[in-house]
């Protein structure tokens, strides 16, 4: 993340995105696969690194191999196989909604993992269960723990949506998008933005 | 990483401001906004730390003002700084000179640095 200045000389927490160049690897249509799509390749990578099964993929499509494969609906008959779609999809002053995995935080406990309060109290009798969960539900009714009661567990690593963020420039020369907020997961991670 | 540079380069104004570190002494010129009116104000103060790089780095500036110790961090790159002055070089041996909240009076003096 960085941050600019608008016009009105207020300082705009931003996010730095390398969105394209993209190429179509397959467009999914209703009469041969059920739906349509359109895949969409990022981000080239070695032959030697590409399997034979996805070597004939890219072949199809008369392109490189690429890392990242992923579907998207909406561009209609726009698109042909093959091509190559840049920044310039989007424009200024746009809202997008960008999804990616959340950064791992491991097991943890439900303080950080559910924004539970802890017990709230050091003193009143409490020894070591500041950050405790309390209680899990009523006694001999129901004599159980009900299912998706919020406890500790595995935290981040999950897909999340930041949605309607707010384009503030993009820089086609090397295909980079600004966007006004920050982005679920780690610095270099792998985004699929959609409109 | 490189690609953050391509952005910062993108918005990057030359604002050439004279060289400064903590301990100096500096005056801020800034612009504030008074409903419609625009005027400079100046802060005067010693630094006492430079933050951050590029884009997004601060420093902050330390006055004493009728006996209360204010602080001011400013943006580098903020487009309502107009000018910077630097009075005084300090002679400080930490980049970061926090102590200087806990001193005051004579306590609080910085040698000068002769170049």
């Amino acid at each position: 993340m960085t941050s600019v200045y608008n016009e009105e000389g207020k300082n705009i927490p931003c996010t730095v995105i390398e969105a394209g160049p993209c190429a179509v690897t397959q467009i999914k249509t209703v009469d041969h696969d059920g739906y349509d799509a359109v895949q969409l390749g990022f981000e080239e990578k070695k032959e030697k690194h590409t399997t034979r099964a996805m070597g004939g993929h890219f072949k199809k499509a008369g392109i490189t191999p690429r890392k990242k494969l992923a579907e998207f609906t909406g561009f209609g008959d726009s698109v042909k196989l093959g091509d190559v779609l840049t920044v310039d999809l989007f424009n200024d002053d746009t809202w997008l909604d960008v999804r990616g995995v959340s950064k791992g935080k491991g097991f943890q406990g439900v303080v950080k993992r559910y924004n539970f309060h802890g017990v709230g109290d050091a003193t009143h009798g409490q020894h070591n269960r500041l950050r405790a969960p309390g209680s899990l539900g009523a006694s001999s009714y129901p004599s159980r723990v009900f299912k998706g009661m919020r406890m500790a567990g595995r935290t981040g690593g999950k897909q999340v949506m930041a949605i309607s963020l707010r384009v503030i420039k993009l820089i086609p020369e090397e295909n980079l998008l600004l966007v006004k907020g920050s982005v679920p997961g780690p610095n270099g991670s792998y985004l699929i933005i959609t409109k | 990483m490189d690609l953050m540079k391509v952005v910062e380069k993108e918005y990057a104004v030359d604002k050439n401001f004279p060289a400064f570190r903590s301990g100096d002494t500096i005056t801020v010129h800034y612009k504030i906004k008074e409903g419609e009116k625009e005027r400079i104000q100046q802060f005067k103060g010693v630094v006492l730390q430079r933050k951050g790089s590029s884009g997004t780095a601060s420093f902050t500036v330390r006055k004493m003002s009728g006996g209360v110790g204010v602080e001011r961090i400013f943006p580098l790159a903020s487009p309502f700084i107009e000018k910077i002055e630097v009075n005084k070089h300090g002679k400080v041996r930490r980049a970061r000179i926090f102590y200087l909240r806990e001193l005051t009076g004579k306590k609080a003096r910085i040698k000068e640095r002769k170049f």
